[in-house]
């Protein structure tokens, strides 16, 4: 079976900046690719280049079968894939259940505004939105905001969803109740990519990981395979207690 | 084929005073992200600081920059207490028209004091022959006060603490805060100094061609040209940027007739533009 | 559905007043007041549609309606065509002139952008003055006889004021049509955040684009209407850089980015410059009141009128859109 998206040597340089470097891998159906790797590895720049934010140096994505380097982001949601953004991008002055509405309307179906606005109401309802839908988006708690970046994803109806760090900035409570919506999502048959710094979290939800670090894939593979691997725990900064710390959670 | 030289010499110098008017808009754009549209008004207050001045005290036209460019600094705090300082960090937009309101302000004061008919200042400094050219002796001294005041602030930026402060800022202002820098002191310096060049190079132009209230308008105009073409935040470049413009002018003027010379500007302007809106040097050191 | 909307009944309700209280008191003098009204709602309500709507400042709008006005007067008067088919034609012209010249420029955002207007209106402007066919700096006059052709000056001024009606009610319909649309939603989307916009599916290049084209249209037209019934145009009154601006002021005294906001400030706007030229101790003063008035709605109300009748009663954002 092809896999939903194949990345492949896929290079992306900000001037003297080689922020991300012949990077490979694939991600199947119904799949939960974790992506980690220090701060500055470029995991945010390849999401960028994957949903077409960026153009890539070189290198192919081929998602659903299309190649889709470089196709701008409108077009890459039409095809299926959805994102959300690390540091939340509310459309602020517009109601959240507006803001959702933007993403049924223009996502994969390109619904027109009332079977849009309906859409937009169960998404609400999933992500525990509902009672906020009529607040202005910008009147949202972070943890809301980070909520709506997925309702508004989800709207979309992707086959794929880039998930930006949506457990950054929450407690735990939030966390926990986030990492029920993902599992939600991926069991509704959508795969999900997700980059991830909580790691109790990313090691329990993803099938597999990859792991970037300066812009290089570093490891790939089973979240217990990749917690093993020394070149993985070298740069996590020689943290000895890395693996430990990785492999408690599971 | 003389003809064409001399024109562009006249061009280069009146180009710095282009380029002086500029390095108001830039500094403050740069260090702030304002747009500041009352940059026109203020120029045109600049012509009219100058003529009443010179009607005053009769001296030397280009002694009287020094009150103009004090009187400048002050119009400048005013400006920012009353239309900056409460928008800043709020959308481009409030600035945009919040300085443009007070722009329409200026202009219709104006009107009421001085209608639109055209005033001078009747100040003429003798020529300097060299072989077959006469250079005019204002369009020089204009062209070195806008040099001198340009380089005094390029100085300035960079020797002395408050200009230090300055650049700080615009490069990074949580961080310059963070440092200890009263962000709102250096905005309202930076504005009040931008101003007081706007308001210099009026006075300037006043020396060199009859003006109303209004003129302001056409070296605003230029200004953005200037700007957009030396990249935001770049003083000097916007120097450089004015002299080259008024190069241009001088070099097509012998060949077409005057009133295409805005169609001209203003389709390069909008051009330029959109071909390098960080402006044509910024993207050559980038 | 727009037939359910409240304002929708209100802004047909407002035409028709307009239209028929000075025709019913054939009163000639008050005609040529809310003329005037019509222009500035029909120039406030389609400006809306870009800063209101979409979020960039367009400062150099009235180039649409100057435009429209020389398409339109050389069509009815030098091609003698008939004037409703002129207008219309006019704006069809303009709004392509825009698409292109939108492709272009609103690659620019914010301030950049904003920029870009006032060069496009002052180019365009000093292309005029040097067009030949359109008679330079002298502009062109309506000749007698395209009067005639509408049955006297007489009527052709009701018929051109009633047109100019019409144009002024298509105006806010279309304004309130693209707010409840789904087009309109991708265009808050942009207002609020392109690059979101973009990430979320929305073709942001082409709304951008279209939005300004069909901002130029009912301008156009209005301009062709409006300089065939003052009987000439000429670079400096068609493309008046002032009445650009005051646009803008309309725009943020009634409340920008809502249909009502724009008419009511067009309206309100209008009533009080024709007050203060007449009046012998303001008549200088147009502009610093002006200027004072838009300072004042940035700095401390920027929703404008209604942005403050939203406050007061929020739900009024329901029906007063």
């Amino acid at each position: 079976m092809t896999p939903l998206l194949e990345v492949s040597g896929v290079s992306k340089r900000f001037g003297g900046l080689q922020a991300v470097s012949d990077v490979s891998f694939s991600l199947g159906e119904r799949e939960i690719l974790g992506l980690i790797g220090p701060n500055g590895a470029g995991k945010t720049t390849l999401f960028n280049v994957v949903n077409g934010v960026y153009k890539a140096d070189k290198g192919t994505i081929k998602f659903a079968g299309e190649d889709i380097t470089n196709r701008p982001p409108n077009e890459v949601v039409h095809l299926g894939l959805a994102r959300t953004h690390q540091i939340v991008k509310p459309l602020q002055d517009m109601t959240v259940l507006e803001n959702v509405t933007v993403g049924a309307c223009f996502g994969r179906e390109y619904l027109a505004l009332q079977p849009a606005r309906k859409v937009a109401l169960e998404v609400l309802e999933r992500v525990g939105l509902a009672k906020s839908a009529e607040m202005s988006a910008r009147s949202l708690t972070i943890a809301g905001k980070k909520r709506l970046e997925v309702a508004r994803a989800l709207a979309a109806h992707p086959k794929l969803l880039l998930l930006d760090e949506v457990l950054a900035g929450l407690n735990p409570t939030e966390i926990t109740y986030m990492i029920g919506i993902v599992r939600d999502i991926r069991d509704s048959g959508i795969s999900v990519f997700m980059i991830e710094h909580v790691m109790q979290a990313i090691m329990s939800l993803s099938d597999r990981l990859v792991v970037l670090s300066f812009g290089q894939k570093l490891a790939e593979g089973h979240p217990e395979e990749v917690a093993r691997d020394p070149q993985v725990i070298e740069a996590y900064l020689g943290d000895p207690d890395i693996a430990e710390k990785l492999k408690e959670n599971d | 084929m003389s003809g064409i030289l001399a024109s562009m010499i006249d061009g280069l110098l009146i180009g710095s005073v282009y380029g002086l008017a500029a390095m108001g808009l830039s500094l403050i754009w740069g260090v702030m992200d304002v747009i500041n549209l009352t940059h026109g008004a203020v120029i045109a207050l600049g012509m009219f600081g100058m003529y009443i001045l010179f009607a005053a005290f009769p001296v030397n036209a280009y002694l009287l920059l020094l009150p103009v460019i004090a009187a400048g600094l002050l119009l400048g705090l005013l400006i920012y207490w009353i239309a900056v300082h409460w928008v800043i960090g709020r959308s481009q937009l409030s600035s945009l028209l919040s300085t443009f309101a007070v722009n329409m302000m200026i202009i219709g004061i104006g009107t009421a004091i001085w209608s639109t008919s055209p005033y001078n200042v009747n100040f003429t400094l003798r020529g300097i022959t060299v072989g077959a050219y006469t250079f005019d002796g204002n369009h020089l001294a204009a062209a070195g006060a806008a040099v001198i005041i340009g380089l005094a602030l390029e100085l300035f930026l960079y020797r002395t603490r408050p200009g230090k402060a300055i650049r700080a800022v615009a490069d990074n202002r949580e961080a310059a805060e963070l440092m200890g820098i009263s962000s709102t002191m250096v905005l309202a310096l930076a504005f009040a100094i931008g101003i007081a060049l706007a308001a210099s190079s009026g006075a300037l132009v006043s020396t060199l061609f009859p003006f109303t209230i209004l003129s302001g308008a056409g070296y605003q105009m230029k200004s953005f040209v200037v700007t957009v073409l030396a990249g935001l935040g770049k003083p000097l470049g916007a120097l450089v940027a004015g002299v080259l413009l008024g190069l241009l002018e001088g070099a097509v003027t012998p060949f077409i007739a005057v009133s295409w010379i805005p169609l001209i500007e203003f389709g390069l302007f909008v051009v330029v533009l959109v071909a390098f809106p960080k402006g044509i040097f910024a993207r050559a050191t980038a | 559905m727009i037939l359910r909307r409240p304002v929708f009944w209100l802004i047909l309700v407002f035409a028709a007043l307009m239209a028929f209280v000075p025709l019913h008191a054939n009163n000639v003098s008050m005609r040529e007041d809310l003329i005037l009204v019509a222009i500035a709602i029909i120039l406030a309500s389609n400006l809306n549609l870009m800063i209101g709507y979409t979020g960039y400042v367009n400062f150099g709008h009235i180039v649409f309606y100057g435009l429209g006005g020389y398409v339109g007067l050389y069509l009815a008067t030098v091609r003698s065509w008939n004037l409703v088919l002129a207008a219309l034609t006019a704006g069809l012209v303009v709004s392509l002139f825009a698409l292109a010249l939108g492709m272009g420029i609103l690659r620019l955002r914010g301030a950049y952008f904003a920029l870009a207007t006032i060069g496009v209106l002052q180019a365009v402007q000093s292309f005029v003055a040097n067009f030949d066919p359109w008679g330079r700096s002298t502009g062109m006059y309506v000749a007698f006889d395209a009067y005639e052709r509408l049955g006297g000056a007489r009527h052709a001024l009701w018929t051109t004021y009633f047109l100019v009606i019409g144009v002024m009610a298509l105006s806010m319909i279309l304004s309130l049509g693209i707010k409840i649309s789904k087009f309109g939603l991708g265009l808050f989307a942009i207002r609020e955040d392109e690059d979101a916009a973009l990430v979320l599916g929305v073709n942001t290049t082409v709304f951008k684009a279209i939005i300004y084209s069909v901002s130029a249209f009912l301008p156009a037209v209005a301009g062709a209407l409006m300089f065939y019934k003052n009987g000439m145009i000429d670079p400096s009154i068609a493309f008046e850089f002032m009445l650009s601006l005051e646009g803008i002021v309309m725009l943020m005294l009634g409340g920008k980015g809502t249909v009502v906001g724009a008419a009511l400030g067009g309206g309100l706007y209008e009533k009080l410059r024709s007050y203060l030229l007449t009046s012998p101790k303001f008549s200088n003063f147009q502009l610093v009141i002006a200027g004072g008035l838009l300072l004042l709605v940035v700095l401390f109300a920027p929703g404008g009128l209604i942005g403050w009748l939203y406050r007061l009663v929020p739900r009024a954002r329901k029906v007063i859109e």
